[in-house]
């Protein structure tokens, strides 16, 4: 048994929202570049020198990159071998995000109530996946979801006989409905599989992995090349003015399901795919 | 084609813009996003004042992120301009002459541009850090307890913008990317 002061989660989250907010990871900052080397569309071309441009103040002026800081949505992998101690866990996660989001001048985003719509003033509460893991070590993800894109995402209920064209159909509809309101280019997250609320987590933890990985599984790696292929054929392009780029990944994650169904999860980011990786 | 324009907005500046122009705005305007325009219809609706006049005035759709010590603002880039579709056929009818934002707008708004020779600009979205430097004063004015959604005066100097919607009509979301189109997605 471990022993983690709750505290310790505190301080943690607290850095990370305000680092996630203002420093992309290395891998979408190369994809960015890339990009701008290869749009066809000068005005594409523009844009996105503009959002590069844009991380550099971002990074040395501590200005958020985006004014939308987010919900903070929060991947908790914990060890069973993990005690927490000096206070209970989720207030402590709740505690760091308010203060990550005072001291970080990031924006108070979030509403009490989904009809009534006061906001909180603090950005809490954020939304935590617990995931229980062999060990004795805690991963934390601080993944900031802005709402531009978060509200152009859909779930699909298709049937086995849609098959795996049903799937592609699925993405590729969610992606031309979002067009410029998504802040393209974009990061495509898609969950294959599961129940209704398992195949949206998997795409909303999809867009946490690397946009230069690709799924271990054959022909889901197939797929991911595939879409982003096509998606970049629509000619939408940065800012939904007309180019060559309108994604820069399409993160497919899969799960068993049942033998009625195939449900697909379609969770669409902008390019500020934010998220703040660290293990205790 | 590159544009130097001030606001508040005349109606000649206006009509002599064009979908695909990028436009450098100086001068006032004024940020409006989701709970102020809600607030405005209500208010209009009970035959209410509105917060700052309409009359050739540009409002941004936008929340800015809290501003820094000896900074004007935070972040300031703009927020999906559909979600002010309801209330903007209103607020054109009234005057308004520009608005800012990014995405889509309704039939309904359009034909409301169309109507009362207005435009609608897009600022790079996710772009809020770089915005924020063309963006050299801001007050709140109204509805304070909205906090991030209050009402904002903002003074802005050569702040970039792209007409997507004019006031003929024309849409550069539906031009833009049949130029660039290799397949459409329609299925």
């Amino acid at each position: 048994m471990r022993t983690v002061e709750v505290s310790q989660i505190t301080e943690h989250i607290k850095e990370m929202c305000i680092e996630a907010n203002h420093f992309l990871s290395p891998d979408m900052r190369r994809a960015l570049d890339r990009a701008a080397r290869t749009e066809e569309a000068p005005l594409g071309r523009q844009i996105l020198g503009q959002l590069q441009e844009n991380l550099q103040i971002a990074g040395e002026d501590m200005i958020p990159i985006c004014q939308d800081t987010g919900m903070a949505v929060i991947f908790m992998e914990v060890g069973q071998e993990v005690h927490f101690a000096g206070g209970d866990l989720e207030s402590a996660i709740c505690e760091g995000v308010r203060q990550g989001y005072r001291e970080g001048y990031l924006r108070k985003s979030v509403v009490g109530d989904p009809i009534q719509r006061e906001n909180t003033r603090d950005n809490t509460p954020a939304v935590i996946h617990y995931e229980i893991k062999p060990g004795d070590r805690v991963r934390i993800t601080v993944a900031p979801k802005g709402f531009g894109s978060e509200n152009m995402s859909r779930i699909f209920m298709l049937k086995p006989a849609d098959g795996i064209e049903g799937v592609k159909e699925a993405v590729l509809t969610a992606v031309r409905d979002a067009g410029p309101n998504a802040c393209p280019p974009m990061v495509v997250g898609v969950g294959i599989g599961g129940t209704f609320e398992k195949c949206a987590f998997l795409a909303k933890r999809a867009l946490t992995r690397s946009v230069e990985e690709r799924s271990p599984i054959p022909y889901v790696r197939e797929m991911e090349e595939e879409l982003l292929a096509r998606i970049n054929c629509s000619g939408i392009g940065p800012g939904g003015l007309g180019g060559s780029t309108t994604a820069l990944a399409v993160n497919i994650e899969t799960y068993p399901t049942h033998i009625a169904g195939l449900p697909v999860a379609v969770n669409i980011c902008c390019h500020v795919n934010r998220h703040s990786v660290r293990e205790l | 084609m590159d544009k130097f324009v001030k606001v508040p907005l005349s109606s000649q500046d206006a009509m002599r813009l064009e979908a695909g122009d990028y436009v450098y705005l100086t001068g006032t305007i004024y940020t409006a996003r989701d709970a102020a325009h809600k607030r405005m219809y209500e208010a209009l609706q009970k035959g209410e004042g509105l917060p700052f006049p309409m009359e050739n005035n540009v409002i941004y759709y936008m929340g800015p992120s809290p501003a820094r010590e000896g900074r004007p603002i935070g972040s300031a880039g703009p927020t999906t301009a559909s979600r002010m579709d309801k209330y903007a056929p209103a607020l054109l009818d009234l005057g308004l002459k520009g608005m800012i934002g990014k995405g889509k707008r309704s039939q309904a708004v359009k034909e409301a541009i169309i109507k009362n020779g207005a435009v609608y600009f897009a600022a790079v979205g996710g772009a809020g850090a770089l915005l924020s430097r063309s963006i050299a004063d801001s007050q709140v004015i109204a509805y304070e307890d909205l906090g991030t959604e209050a009402i904002r005066k903002l003074e802005v100097v050569n702040f970039p913008v792209i007409v997507v919607i004019d006031a003929q009509g024309r849409d550069l979301y539906e031009t833009a990317l049949l130029a660039y189109r290799k397949e459409a997605l329609d299925i």
